[in-house]
């Protein structure tokens, strides 16, 4: 690891603690998800900051800690950026950065109806040895990851992935679908996948007095996700999936803790992730920024 | 490896530019003097609720604590835009001008559901149902303000 690359982390930590106990608090109104997106962006000139874990068993091989930063920027209310860090440690293997994502998302109507579609676009570049199943898709399997951490590297990925989230929300209820259409920028087929979801807060009414461990501030739900193959081959067959509960815990200091164990549902899938992710966002920075740069106030 | 520099460093970046900008003394706060510009048309919004939603009844009016409820909800996600009392801030409308308080709780109702996406408000469809109702509460309990900085008083 070069010194530069030592600076450049220690700094990053610092700004981070730094930021998010001298920013103002909003509280956030996630839904637990961490793999399925429902139709909600992030408010325009807010920076949401997360942080993502998930740890997985690996049969034959090592389990693995895979982690992720995420910088959700609203652009716009109709128009959500996000840029991803990614990484992972397996174990009696090694710690590893792995890659970096760019991801859009749009919303094309202006108003909500009873499905609400937003497109995804996002760009990946990273190595073999991304282990965040962030999603997954194509004929991603267990057995991928038995690879050596110094092999897998090797293998550099530019991806383009594109997803339809098609989200409703009924009496407190979210229930999300979304189809991936993901395409390695080398010579490789387009890959499929899914996701879905179904969520609620566990009362839909607020308090009239501040609470913070109060069923209002809780949402729990339920994911699954998986491979669809590819153009080749498209279905289920030597594909993974997976079903996980999900929790997440709104907190009016502004933070958002969620939970998520996960269960694969065939061979070919890892027995149990155990996912968990940290959240804060930090409102205004879209105008705060505009001034420092000298922009309209 | 060059890779993984450029990126922590343009992280690094990003987020102490958020830090210093954080520190901003307007940060958080709805603008105090700042005049606010009066775009009349963004209450037109209002006018477009269709009939069926405009005439929709406040299942949560005498509901004793709705409006406490409102408060606490408005101040956690609508205050940012719309300041602290109310009165309008950098990115939102004055809620106390009279095209709001005359507005059915219906009309308020449909707007906060589905926002006003293309002038920059996002859809809030996301509180479940029942806390939008204790916001339009909370937003019809403040009243009209004749007067709001920056703002011009409403026609008769």
């Amino acid at each position: 690891m070069t010194s530069f690359l030592r600076l450049a982390l220690l700094g990053f930590f610092l700004v981070f603690a730094f930021s998010v106990f001298r920013t103002p608090p909003a509280l956030a109104q996630e839904n637990p998800y961490i793999v399925a997106y429902d139709h909600y962006l992030e408010e325009p000139g807010n920076l949401e900051i997360e942080y993502f874990s998930t740890v997985g068993t690996q049969r034959g091989g090592n389990n693995f800690h895979a982690f992720w930063a995420e910088f959700e920027y609203g652009a716009t209310a109709w128009w959500t950026t996000e840029f991803y860090l990614d990484g992972q440690t397996t174990f009696n293997d090694s710690t590893l950065f792995t890659g970096f994502r760019w991801e859009n998302r749009f919303r094309p109507l202006q108003r909500e109806h009873f499905i609400n579609p937003v497109i995804y676009v996002e760009y990946e570049n990273k190595n073999g040895a991304d282990k965040i199943l962030k999603e997954v898709e194509g004929h991603d399997v267990e057995s991928d990851f038995l690879v050596s951490n110094a092999q897998a590297r090797k293998d550099h990925i530019h991806e383009i992935e594109l997803k339809l989230i098609l989200s409703s929300t009924f009496k407190g209820w979210n229930f999300t679908e979304n189809t991936l259409a993901a395409k390695n920028l080398s010579n490789s087929p387009w890959e499929f996948g899914y996701a879905l979801g179904a969520s609620r807060p566990l009362a839909l009414k607020a308090s009239a007095k501040r609470c913070t461990l109060c069923p209002q501030n809780l949402v729990a739900g339920l994911e699954m996700y998986g491979g669809l193959g590819d153009r080749h081959s498209f279905g289920l067959h030597d594909t993974s999936h997976y079903l996980a509960p999900a929790l997440a815990w709104n907190l009016p200091s502004g933070w958002t803790l969620r939970i998520s164990p996960g269960f694969g549902l065939n061979d070919n899938s890892h027995q149990f992730l155990m996912r968990w992710g940290v959240s804060r966002e930090i409102t205004g920075f879209g105008s705060v920024a505009r001034r420092f740069f000298g922009g309209h106030k | 490896m060059k890779a993984v520099a450029a990126a922590l460093a343009a992280c690094s970046l990003l987020l102490a530019v958020s830090v210093v900008l954080a520190q901003s003394p307007n940060s958080g706060k709805p603008p105090a003097a700042a005049a606010p510009k009066y775009d009349p048309s963004i209450y037109a919004e209002l006018q477009k609720a269709p009939e069926k939603a405009r005439l929709r009844a406040n299942p949560l009016q005498n509901d004793p604590d709705a409006v406490a409820a409102g408060a606490i909800l408005f101040e956690q996600h609508c205050a940012e835009c719309h300041g602290a009392s109310a009165r309008g801030g950098q990115k939102g409308p004055s809620l106390r001008a009279a095209e709001v308080q005359a507005a059915t709780p219906g009309a308020i109702f449909w707007v906060l559901t589905n926002g006003v996406v293309r002038k920059g408000m996002p859809v809030w469809s996301k509180l479940p149902e029942p806390r939008r109702w204790q916001l339009v509460s909370y937003i019809k309990s403040l009243g009209e303000l004749a007067s709001v900085a920056g703002y011009p008083a409403p026609k008769p």
